[in-house]
């Protein structure tokens, strides 16, 4: 909850100086339908030691993205564009050996179904090793132990043991941890967290997070976190991008997104959750409709279709202009900042206690 | 591993006393009295007949027969009629009055070294092939070899076996014409004799595995652990023959266990083509001569080599995939 208490007005640094830095991304296959727009001109920063948590529906982007950062993308149907630079190094168009050096290295992931992300022939000690051997060049006995002592500082009792065993012996919470040892290995300067906690429990959930938060702490690692799911965010994200139809459509701090969320979309994300405090007899308010189809997305703001707000901003605007997303705290969206704030507070707001 | 090979082997040895028991109840079913053979076929001598049956010991009840028949290939036994039979003793042949194993143990080495030499011909052409396309997937080669897959899949053994001999044997002379291999005195000629034999029969093979691989391979290749491993910053070279292969490999040879009985069935057809002697040529004389012994002898014994490379392949699948091995 650290982060929460932030002072607000903290200063932010200079564009050249971020450490993972995201400028006017475009993702797109082709598909025999045509062109998938996935990711649609996406831009944003990461500081080390930072959390930068990237929410939106299923279908929004956010895995496209991060899997564009890795460079894991199908190339024989995915064009990408734009810039992706990690430490001064740029990204896009790096060869796939540069790429195949930095994955694992400098910078990994953590996914989301640990059963089919983890291969079921190796043991799970070997599938820890295999980057420590490949990318510093130790012996298997030493990428053994350092498995044991991963496995160990992941929470998994009787690391010595258990090094050995298959991920099908692992419970759900067991083999997502070890995912997250085998992501940590080499001691990455990046890592990607995407839906780490979806698959689990929720008391599972809240003890992968606080591990991934705490390795964060010893090793001052930057983590993107992709999520649905505002809770997760809000305890351990620092930013947060708010991502719709393959474009960022709200950016700001944590505590921006949910205490004053700006984005209709943003507030339909936050009425959609239920709460423990609510009233029983209220019910929720999902967003309606479904996301778009990012083949033929509707034209200007592509969540127009669903937004119930689209009728107080002047004209048919909604429908015929992008609206534009300012570079930090902001949203895409026409409305006036005066309105965002109003039916915020006279007509969101209510629905959230 | 050893409870599992311990289960299976327990598991075999019941379904093998199980084919022996059904066939040899066929000595019994079929329309055929064996003395009535034994005596020929214009005998009407009803004492003669029923001499015949005390000496093949046909007047004692089906399970004494039986349990004296399948102690005899353990130990050996003394027939009816005083004659000696060593172990493994299958009995006397109806037609030539030869004991039977040296008959089989005579043959057995062609049909074996055909069915080992054609599984491995199609099993390193076809998953070779299969490998290839899946790693070369939707480019020229990948579309070439499905092409000549399906070329493969419409041919028989005793359609291209002829046109191999006149082509390879014949006119450019790289091969022997396929000839019955001495193991032990002439490794080099055996060799060489079964190379087109065993290419000839993997041909029928060829196509099913390669696009069985083809398919498989792509099939893991699309998984979410490959995804992880290449995230983890391991080459698509590595990838994909130490996880991807290794998930196909599992179902790959699934496949050839069922395949068994099939590649038996392609060794007895090659050696007729061939004009090998194998037991295949064996079995078929046998039936020709209403040689029960015989029949029975070639049953039991494909039968007990099925269920036993069977045994090798769930081995080998239980190494593959540990969730099998620790169920």
């Amino acid at each position: 909850m650290t982060t929460l208490t932030k002072p607000e007005a903290e200063p932010r640094p200079q564009e050249s100086e971020h450490f993972l830095s995201v400028r006017d991304l475009y993702v797109q296959f082709a598909t025999e339908d045509g062109t998938v727009k996935a990711v649609d001109g996406l831009s944003f920063d990461l500081d080390r030691g930072k959390t930068l948590g990237i929410v939106g529906e299923s279908g929004s982007g956010k895995s496209v993205t991060n899997l564009a950062i890795l460079g894991l993308h199908n190339p024989r149907n995915t064009t990408i564009a734009g810039e992706i630079v990690l430490d001064g190094q740029e990204l896009t168009g790096a060869s796939t050996k540069t790429l195949e050096k930095l994955r694992g290295k400098k910078m990994a992931m953590v996914f989301q179904d640990s059963l089919t992300a983890l291969s079921p022939y190796y043991t799970v000690g070997r599938q820890i090793a295999e980057p420590y051997m490949k990318h510093l060049g130790a012996s298997k006995k030493e990428a053994r132990d350092r498995a044991i002592e991963m496995l160990g500082k992941v929470g998994i009792p009787q690391p010595q043991t258990r090094v050995d065993d298959y991920p099908h012996q692992f419970s759900g919470g067991m083999r997502q941890r070890a995912m997250i040892a085998m992501a940590l290995v080499c001691n990455p300067d990046l890592v990607i967290a995407d839906e780490p906690t979806t698959a689990l429990d929720v008391t599972v959930q809240a003890q992968i997070l606080d591990l991934l938060k705490d390795l964060q702490q010893e090793t001052g690692t930057a983590i993107i976190l992709i999520t649905h799911d505002l809770g997760v965010i809000a305890n351990t994200a620092d930013d947060v991008v708010v991502m719709y139809a393959g474009r960022a459509v709200e950016r700001g701090t944590v505590r921006d997104i949910l205490k004053t969320p700006e984005h209709p979309y943003a507030w339909g994300l936050l009425g959609s959750i239920p709460r423990l405090s609510a009233s029983v007899d209220v019910p929720l308010a999902p967003i309606p409709g479904s996301p778009p189809s990012l083949l033929n997305p509707p034209s200007g703001c592509p969540f127009h279709p669903r937004c119930t707000f689209a009728g107080e901003v002047g004209g048919d605007r909604c429908a015929t202009e992008r609206p534009v997303l300012p570079e930090g705290r902001g949203s895409a969206c026409h409305l006036t900042p005066e309105q965002k704030r109003d039916i915020f507070i006279q007509q969101v707001q209510p629905r959230l206690r | 591993m050893l409870r599992f090979l311990t289960r299976r082997v327990l598991g075999a040895v019941v379904i093998i006393l199980a084919i022996s028991f059904i066939t040899y109840l066929l000595f019994f079913v079929l329309p055929t009295d064996p003395a009535q053979l034994a005596c020929g076929k214009n005998c009407s001598n009803k004492v003669l007949v029923a001499q015949i049956h005390h000496r093949m010991g046909l007047d004692l009840p089906v399970y004494q027969q039986y349990w004296d028949y399948m102690r005899g290939i353990f130990v050996g036994r003394h027939m009816p009629d005083g004659q000696n039979c060593a172990a493994p003793c299958f009995g006397f042949s109806f037609a030539n009055d030869q004991p039977i194993w040296p008959l089989i143990s005579d043959r057995y080495p062609t049909t074996l070294s055909l069915a080992v030499g054609g599984s491995a011909a199609f099993l390193i052409i076809g998953v070779g092939l299969g490998m290839l396309s899946a790693w070369q997937q939707g480019k020229s080669f990948d579309r070439v070899a499905s092409s000549i897959s399906l070329i493969g899949n419409s041919v028989q053994i005793y359609f291209i076996g002829p046109l191999a001999i006149a082509l390879f044997a014949d006119n450019l002379g790289w091969f022997d014409h396929g000839h019955d291999p001495t193991w032990s005195s002439d490794p080099v000629g055996s060799l060489n004799g079964l190379v087109l034999p065993c290419l000839v029969m993997s041909v029928i093979f060829w196509s099913n595995y390669s696009r069985q691989t083809r398919s498989l391979m792509v099939e893991q290749l699309s998984e979410d652990h490959i995804r992880t491993a290449r995230a983890k910053g391991m080459s698509s070279k590595y990838v994909f023959y130490r996880y991807a292969l290794r998930g196909a490999a599992a179902s790959i040879i699934t496949i050839f266990g069922i395949d068994l009985g099939s590649v038996l069935g392609g060794a007895i057809i090659t050696e007729a083509t061939f004009g090998l002697h194998g037991l295949g040529t064996l079995a078929v004389n046998a039936v020709y001569q209403l040689d029960l012994p015989l029949e029975m002898a070639v049953m039991l014994i494909s039968a007990t080599a099925i269920v036993v490379f069977n045994i090798v392949v769930d081995a080998c699948y239980a190494l593959i995939d540990p969730r099998i091995r620790l169920a």
